[in-house]
């Protein structure tokens, strides 16, 4: 395929669509806080998923008109939402079930760091003086049974996101499934990482120069 | 007669002493029970341990019962936000205290609390810096920490009606720890917008039974914190 005007790599809504076309029909799905929450403008036709939020409520639907938002129907990320046909609310305790009893199917999370062997670190950088906050991100690693990451390849300051060892405080060991970025999407096996599909303009030694572990290719 | 309600949201704290465990109903802008959190600002106690899943916002609530020094703890899960800098601020330096607390687990440990639960185990927070120092055990290959439950002397809840037995319903996603709260607590103190008369609330819908609420009163006009916070107001009223 021609590249347009020698485009590299991937844009947000781009990633988020990565992330769409994974999760199947009748999947019910948790959306972290940030760019988590632009995979649900991308359902491919014909799926119906069900979006859950930790506050208490199975069916999200989209962003509110003007004028028809209500300041107690809030998101996870505290963002004004809308309920779908048949949504449900309810408390606190229910909605952890729902996350630590196994029965989401699919979470999008956000990170900081994420090893070789599917550790993530997304709630603290452990600094002294930085004030920890963890909310519900420990729950849905240990709780949910596929956990799907997307991020930017790098931080803001350049430094890999996915490393050998993670170096920030674990939200849980061994719990990430697949890895999407603006440069790839990196499924986690065996505790090795394997590239699955490389973002236009990118190669596979470009992407290895930008992660801090090794990378594997499907034979 | 069973009639708990109560003409104010002074009368309804009250009774709220120095070295209370509190737990605060709500999630961000949703279900918090402000007005009642602006009566204990005025009736003064402290050396409270507050728990409630964020630390308010702005200056209003409890992020103005923080501010007013009257939290000696809080127990929480996401104690920063958008437009909370009470909190972090006084943590950063040293004069508040924080048990952090992964959000289902604070939920668990509460409803735990409610139920005469002691103790349970969960794989949440293993291998983290949450489950250093804490007992585990291995169920089925699985390595769990131990949790406590959390009881109360108090709950203060927001809801959208409620009868004079306490049977309430909740508005949307403002419903979220209230229920359990509720449960949890020596006293269970509930400010509705609404006061229905008995049978008006369908027993097949009543969402917490009165059997658990201690006191109520009426808030017709609940405050929209995120509105209060965006207009930078501050409590006590200037």
């Amino acid at each position: 395929m021609e590249l347009e005007n020698n485009k590299k790599g991937w844009n947000r809504n781009e990633m988020a669509q990565k992330v769409a076309l994974d999760i199947p029909d009748g999947a019910y799905v948790n959306l972290g806080i940030g760019l988590p929450e632009l995979v649900a403008d991308f359902v491919p036709e014909g799926r119906e998923v069900i979006y859950h939020t930790e506050n208490g409520l199975l069916g999200m639907g989209p962003v509110p008109e003007p004028g028809q938002e209500d300041p107690e129907l809030i998101n996870a990320g505290k963002k004004k939402i809308t309920t779908i046909k048949g949504a449900c609310f309810f408390h606190h305790a229910d909605s952890f079930t729902m996350i630590r009893g196994q029965h989401i199917d699919i979470c999008v999370l956000g990170t900081l760091q994420v090893s070789e062997t599917g550790d993530l670190a997304n709630w603290s950088t452990g600094k002294p003086g930085s004030v920890p906050a963890v909310g519900g991100a420990m729950d849905l690693v240990s709780g949910v049974k596929t956990i799907l990451v997307i991020t930017n390849h790098c931080s803001k300051d350049g430094k890999p996101k996915i490393v050998k060892t993670c170096t920030y405080p674990l939200t849980g060991k061994a719990v990430v499934n697949c890895i999407y970025t603006d440069l790839a999407i990196i499924d986690v096996c065996d505790n090795s990482l394997f590239v699955r599909e490389l973002a236009p303009g990118i190669s596979f030694d470009y992407l290895q120069e930008k992660t801090g572990a090794k990378l594997n290719q499907y034979e | 007669m069973i009639n708990k309600i109560v003409k104010s949201t002074t009368e309804a704290v009250a009774d709220i002493f120095d070295g209370a465990v509190i737990m605060i109903s709500g999630f961000g802008n949703a279900g918090s029970p402000i007005e009642l959190i602006h009566a204990l600002i005025d009736q003064g106690a402290k050396d409270l341990t507050i728990v409630s899943n964020n630390t308010g916002s702005g200056e209003v609530g409890l992020a103005a019962l923080i501010a007013h020094k009257r939290v000696k703890k809080m127990i929480c899960s996401f104690p920063r936000t958008a437009n909370s800098t009470v909190f972090p601020d006084l943590y950063t330096k040293g004069e508040i205290e924080l048990e952090l607390v992964p959000q289902g687990t604070l939920a668990e440990r509460i409803r735990a609390g409610g139920a005469g639960i002691p103790a349970f185990y969960t794989p949440t927070s293993v291998n983290t810096p949450l489950a250093e120092g804490k007992e585990c055990r291995t169920f089925d290959q699985t390595t769990c920490v131990i949790e406590y439950g959390i009881k109360a002397d108090f709950s203060l809840i927001k809801c959208e009606a409620a009868d004079r037995y306490g049977n309430l319903i909740y508005n949307k996603t403002a419903r979220n720890f209230g229920p359990i709260m509720c449960t949890a607590a020596n006293n269970t103190i509930v400010q509705t917008r609404r006061i229905v008369e008995l049978g008006d609330i369908d027993p097949e819908c009543v969402v917490t039974p009165g059997i658990f609420i201690k006191r109520l009163v009426e808030v017709s006009h609940p405050a929209d914190e995120a509105k209060l916070v965006s207009e930078n107001r501050r409590y006590p009223w200037s």
